[in-house]
């Protein structure tokens, strides 16, 4: 078996992510979780600002206590009522599975902006799989779940391979494919494999047998959470516990050293890609079985950009990406309730959502700065070494 | 290796150094510098009379960079000021030291390597036919001028990266002429030279100090700084410790005054009893990643129980001839034998498991990973084997048993098994990747630069390990770019010029003067007139 | 550094096993399709080609243009060692400031004024960002590809968000498009110069200015005092600092001055292109812009022939819907589904990135923080 050199100055070198830079050498995860606390605060902060400016444009007059009223008619939309917390985690599910898809690639030091374009073939998987094949409950489900999986892996594994084995970026490459993707599935889903009798293009609905059943009668909270919290404790394990974690984070770390432990990049590369693509992929299935129930042509969906930002948020650690995504799942399913009651566009969640993670970029800068004018002051509790 | 300071390399005749009634042209005055942790500059003093030159001599973190980084603006002093002429100067940085006639010539060299010699020479200060438009033919012109006033030809149009070692470093020297460098620091400039490049650039030195250039020498290596210097500053742990006058110092003299105690420059080490055949390589012919080729149908044969010494000046294709035995670099043609069994491309894994022990020469690139806790760097070459790992999980219980056991047997210096390993210092590093390889069933070490960068301890500690290893019957494979620990360990020694094994010789009676020749010409047959440039 | 062989020569393109395969290919397909009978397919087919390129370098052109300028700005920070993903957003933004205020103003002070305004903003529009990409990457030291990523998430939302605000659920009309000089009488006419002229000369001012702008750009890298220092920014930031080039404000200073670039890109797309604005109008050109700066070997005359090609190959899909080639291999060709045409750029970039035609070498700081401290 031949240990290939590393392809040398292929494609944007210098754009490899530093997983470890994401994660932070400096401070414990009490201090990371104190730093992310900060950043939502402020990424709100900003959102209320606009909200400010957005009352001051309008008709009706400058209102003060507009942030506080729309703040609370988005956690009153999302937390208030059963309902509305079934459609929290029902917005939740494909976020956590999306942001454990790029944070599992981060840990292997690559860029998976693909999640997106992952998410849409998965997606089209499980409806073909869903509304074509017949096989009873839970099997159909499982089944179409499964095949969501190994579609968006498939989309995952391009890329992968493409910077395995001819230096081709992932970043770039994977944005692409994200084009494609949309434009071939809704080349598809308008053609081949369109139903006839819908009013729009689109796949024909998928077999109650494929449906995510419902958890709690009354609301539209489907068993898809389940899927994602599963999906959250395997990932947790495999990275951290197991031995193809450790090849994965090392590679990650330090691609030279881990080909001298004996791990081969290119496989991790690829391996490491396609899993990440199925996780997106399975965030799709998801979303058609519990939600759509079918594919549309014009299908178009942030579940798979947002993921970028759930994982940043939540520190590329499996549990912060359930967090993270709990915390964006409250913002999005509430955000229609905002938008009914004070006529604020929707989109403002994802300006708060970007700005949180500007703060979280920001981190590490802003805490050095921020300790060292503490230190002219004479009780500073001064850590010993320097900070991060 | 003892060698009196019989006769300065080149032949030139020594200059006479000004009378020290002039005022120095050069005085830094109770220097303090203080980095986090580390005091690296302490009080302390130097001054260099004009045209003289002046040698500092401390071993790694002495303290001797911090105190030219001074000199040159790229650091702030604590404390203490610095005198130029006699006059006090602020030297906010770079620019502002070129504009006070110093100049600086850096160990890593500051060279672009896609720019011509011309745009690394005039970048920052460059000859402009108008405000905006460089005027690359004049500056040619001015440039090859400059460069015969000191006696070398340099081709101006030469894209830097293609040059060798040498004549980069006339580049950087040249750099720092064209802005009228009256005060010239080199730092480290031997480290990278053939015996015959550094001759050369002593007369280049001797030269410019004779046209009253100051000229400060920053060096660890006993035997050049006792053959150039007019005068000897030696720094340890950021002080000044004393003075030595060239004509009469020895290098005990000197290596006593770095570490502060006696130092045995030669390692215990009794004579080699040589096994099998442990490493045949054959026709080996590896590429770089710019492939072109760099190892030139090498063949050689290392026994159980000896060392093999590979010396040669950095660059001549030993990283990469060692990368190809290793197995992290394809071997374009010819074979690796590892007792007896072809191993030629064959992966790292099953190397290491055919008892292969290397000790990487970039220990940041491949040895280690810094964001890692010392105990995983411990297992990273064996974490896929029972007991560290099970079903494919790990065993963190039996990860945590070996660290206990290899710190305290190596000597690794560090708070606890779970700290970051980017928290130790180079030595105790090293150490780890030493701890790592070591306490392997070794029948193969390849040891690539092992003691770069170390203190005097380490540098020790490690020796003591691979002569240890040798007489336990393992073959070793020691490729250096220092010529003394060569000669030093190795039982037989074999030079590298250009991709090619020129010559291999026994250690034990090899000159040193007769092995850096073949480094320098790859004449194996004796002195030549043709001198490589 | 070897001793040894000669290396790469500078700027030189390495003819790779690519090339030649897909060289080799394409020729034996021709071949086989010649044997097969379909000769005169062929020919009507390479007649059409012909008629389109010589008719359609405007629009070409016009495809072209926010990519290239995209690219410049790409390359004022790629070459400086500041990688920047976020171009996407930025033009993004510039497109739809500009659109706002242009679109605000011209019932006021009428189209051509309104539209210049419009066109300084979108570009201070993105030199802010710009700006704020400069600050996370060269101060914080944060990863570079995140902090454009950030820039492209607030963008899609800010513009989403602020479109219904401002715009939607208002009376505005639209923004004025800026119209050329156009070409004297029968100027357009003259075969093969004319179109040619047409397509430089004759449309609005972005367009008509982005060829100038590439020439100054490349002189500026290669010739001038700027370009010198900048590059030794790019390639050794280590070495500029110690001979007294302040790395950190040039690196500031080039990021800054390439989100104009982009701007221009935007106000391009809005407020010469089309006059109206979209949410997600940019549908991906700032990532193809990054693509056209590799396959360009990071100079700006690269990057415009790349942007030429990608720009050609999406004006082929347009024109095989609007008037087909003629021919049996011709009418096949005009029965592919629209999405098909729509994916060729795509495709085409990806096929650049697999080195199928060669390696591209970035500036060797590219994407590293320059650190002070650091030894």
């Amino acid at each position: 078996m031949t240990e290939a050199s590393a392809p040398a100055g292929g494609g944007m070198g210098g754009m490899s992510v530093n997983a470890t830079a994401l994660v932070g050498s400096g401070g414990g995860w009490r201090q990371q979780l104190v730093g992310t606390a900060i950043a939502v605060v402020l990424g709100l902060v900003v959102g209320a600002l606009l909200i400010l400016l957005s009352s001051a444009l309008s008709e009706e007059g400058f209102d003060p206590r507009l942030p506080f009223t729309a703040y609370g008619a988005l956690l009153e939309g999302s937390l208030g009522s059963i309902r509305g917390i079934g459609n929290t985690l029902n917005a939740t599910t494909p976020l956590i599975l999306t942001g454990l898809s790029v944070a599992f690639a981060f840990r292997a030091g690559l860029f998976n902006i693909g999640a997106g374009g992952q998410f849409y073939v998965g997606a089209f998987v499980a409806a073909v799989v869903g509304a074509w094949i017949g096989l009873p409950f839970p099997l159909l489900l499982l089944l179409a779940l499964f095949m969501g999986f190994i579609g968006g892996g498939a989309w995952g594994f391009i890329p992968g391979a493409l910077k395995a084995w001819r230096g081709a970026h992932e970043v770039v490459v994977t944005i692409m494919l994200n084009s494609i993707a949309a434009l071939g599935l809704n080349l598809l889903a308008s053609t081949w494999f369109k139903d006839p009798a819908a009013s729009f293009p689109r796949t024909p609905d998928v077999h109650p047998e494929a449906v995510l059943p419902i958890l709690v009668e009354g609301t539209k909270m489907h068993a898809g959470i389940i899927v994602a919290l599963i999906a959250a404790v395997v990932v947790w394990f495999v990275l951290f516990k197991s031995t193809l974690g450790f090849e994965i984070r090392t590679t990650g770390a330090n691609p030279n050293a881990a080909r001298y432990a004996g791990i081969r990049p290119a496989f991790i590369t690829v391996l490491t890609m396609s899993i990440a693509g199925g996780l997106a992929g399975l965030a799709g299935a998801v979303e058609i079985l519990g939600i759509t129930k079918n594919y549309p042509a014009e299908y178009n969906s942030t579940y798979g950009f947002d993921g970028i930002a759930v994982a940043l948020l939540g520190r590329v650690h499996p549990f912060g990406v359930v967090g993270a995504a709990l915390l964006f799942g409250i913002l999005r399913s509430g955000a229609g309730a905002m938008q009914r009651a004070t006529n604020i566009p929707i989109d403002i969640i994802f300006i708060v959502q970007g700005s949180i993670i500007l703060f979280v970029a920001a981190e590490p800068f802003l805490r050095k700065s921020f300790r060292s004018r503490r230190r002219k002051t004479p009780h500073a509790a001064a850590p010993a070494g320097s900070a991060a | 290796m003892t060698q009196s300071a019989a006769q300065p390399p080149g032949g030139a005749e020594p200059v006479a150094p000004t009378p020290a009634r002039l005022p120095p042209a050069l005085a830094m005055r109770s220097i303090t510098k203080q980095f986090p942790g580390v005091l690296a500059n302490d009080h302390i003093d130097l001054d260099v009379r004009p045209g003289e030159i002046h040698a500092l001599l401390g071993e790694n973190g002495a303290g001797k960079s911090t105190l030219m980084n001074i000199l040159y603006g790229l650091v702030q002093p604590d404390e203490g000021e610095v005198l130029i002429d006699d006059e006090v100067v602020r030297i906010t940085g770079p620019a502002n030291a070129i504009a006070r006639g110093i100049g600086m010539v850096h160990q890593h060299f500051m060279l672009v390597p896609v720019f011509t010699v011309t745009e690394n020479i005039v970048l920052g200060d460059e000859t402009m036919a108008n405000p905006v438009v460089l005027d690359t033919k004049k500056a040619d012109g001015q440039i090859r001028a400059l460069a015969a006033q000191f006696g070398f030809q340099i081709d101006p149009g030469a894209r830097v990266g293609d040059l060798s070692v040498g004549i980069q470093q006339r580049v950087e020297i040249l750099k720092a002429l064209y802005r009228g460098a009256r005060i010239l620091i080199l730092d480290e400039p031997t480290a990278v030279l053939t015996p015959q490049e550094t001759v050369e650039i002593f007369a280049v030195l001797r030269r410019l100090a004779a046209e009253g250039t100051s000229i400060v020498f920053i060096s660890h290596k006993l035997y050049e700084v006792l053959a150039i210097a007019d005068r000897i500053t030696v720094i340890r742990r950021g002080r000044v410790v004393g003075e030595a006058d060239p004509k009469t110092a020895t290098e005990e003299d000197l290596a006593e005054m770095m570490v502060g105690r006696e130092v045995s420059l030669t390692v215990e080490k009794g004579p080699a009893t040589p096994g099998n055949v442990v490493l045949a390589v054959d026709g080996l012919t590896v590429a770089d990643d710019r492939r072109s080729v760099v190892v030139q149908d090498c063949s050689f044969e290392v026994r159980a129980g000896e060392i093999l010494g590979i010396a040669g000046v950095a660059g001549n294709g030993q990283a990469e001839l060692v990368e190809a035995i290793v197995g992290l670099r394809r071997a374009a043609s010819g074979s690796t034998d590892l007792a007896g069994t072809d191993v030629t491309n064959h992966s790292v894994r099953e190397l290491t498991e055919r008892g292969l022990a290397y000790i990487p020469g970039d220990r940041q690139r491949f040895g280690l990973v810094l964001s890692y806790p010392v105990d995983d760097n411990l297992i990273l070459t064996d974490y896929y084997k029972q007991p560290y790992s099970r079903f494919g999980v790990l065993n963190e219980r039996a990860i945590s048993a070996r660290a206990e056991e290899l710190i305290p047997a190596f000597d690794i210096r560090t708070p606890s098994a779970t700290v970051s390993a980017s928290t130790l210092s180079g030595g105790n590093q090293q150490k780890v990747i030493v701890a790592r390889e070591f306490s392997r069933d070794v029948t193969l070490l390849v040891a690539d630069q092992p003691t770069r960068g170390l203190d005097v301890g380490s540098i020790e500690f490690i020796h003591k390990q691979i002569v240890a290893k040798r007489d336990a019957g393992a073959a070793v494979l020691l490729v250096s770019a220092e010529l003394d620990e060569i000669m030093e360990l190795s039982d037989r020694i074999a030079v590298m010029y250009r991709g090619r094994l020129v010559a291999t010789l026994d250690a034990a009676g090899a000159e040193k003067e007769r092995v850096g020749l073949i480094m320098a010409t790859g004449q194996a047959g004796g002195p030549d007139e043709e001198s490589a440039a | 550094m070897s001793a040894v062989t000669a290396a790469v020569p500078k700027g030189r393109v390495r003819i790779s096993r690519g090339w030649a395969i897909t060289l080799g290919v394409t020729l034996g397909l021709l071949a086989l399709l010649v044997v097969l009978g379909y000769g005169p397919a062929i020919v009507d087919l390479v007649e059409w080609f012909i008629e389109f390129l010589l008719t359609r370098p405007y629009i070409i052109l016009g495809f072209a243009v926010p990519i290239a300028y995209g690219a410049l700005c790409g390359l004022m920070n790629e070459r400086s060692g500041v990688v920047n993903v976020g171009i996407e957003g930025m033009i993004l933004s510039s497109a739809f400031t500009g659109f706002l205020v242009a679109a605000y103003l011209h019932p006021v002070i009428g189209d051509v004024p309104a539209a210049l305004v419009g066109v300084l903003v979108a570009v201070l529009t993105s030199m802010l960002l710009s700006a704020l990409h400069a600050w996370l990457s060269i101060t914080v030291m944060a990863d570079q590809i995140i902090s454009g990523t950030v820039i492209n998430i607030i963008a899609i939302g800010a513009t989403a968000y602020f479109n219904q605000l401002l715009i939607s659920t208002s009376d505005v009309t639209g923004a004025p498009t800026m119209q050329g000089l156009g070409l004297p009488e029968g100027l357009a006419d003259v075969p093969i110069i004319g179109p040619l002229l047409n397509a430089v000369f004759g449309q609005g001012p972005i367009q008509t200015s982005l060829i100038f702008a590439v020439i100054f750009m490349q002189f500026m890298l290669f010739r001038s005092r700027w370009g010198l220092r900048t590059r030794a920014v790019g390639e050794h930031p280590k070495a500029a600092d110690t001979v007294g080039i302040n790395v950190i404000r040039t690196r500031y200073r080039n990021v800054i001055l390439g989100g104009a670039f982009a701007g221009l890109a935007g106000a391009y797309l809005t407020l010469e292109s089309v006059g109206s604005f979209q949410d997600q109008m940019t549908a991906g050109v700032g990532f193809i812009a990054l693509a056209a700066l590799i396959f360009g070997r990071y100079t700006p005359f690269g990057a415009l022939g790349a942007a030429l090609l990608f720009g050609g190959a999406r004006t082929l899909g347009q024109a095989v819907q609007i008037d087909a080639p003629p021919g049996q291999i011709g009418e096949w060709i005009a029965s592919w589904p629209a999405q098909i045409f729509g994916m060729f750029p795509y495709i085409l970039t990806i096929v650049v990135l697999a080195g199928v035609v060669g390696k591209a070498i970035p500036p060797a700081a590219d994407g590293i923080p320059y650190d002070k401290e650091a030894n």
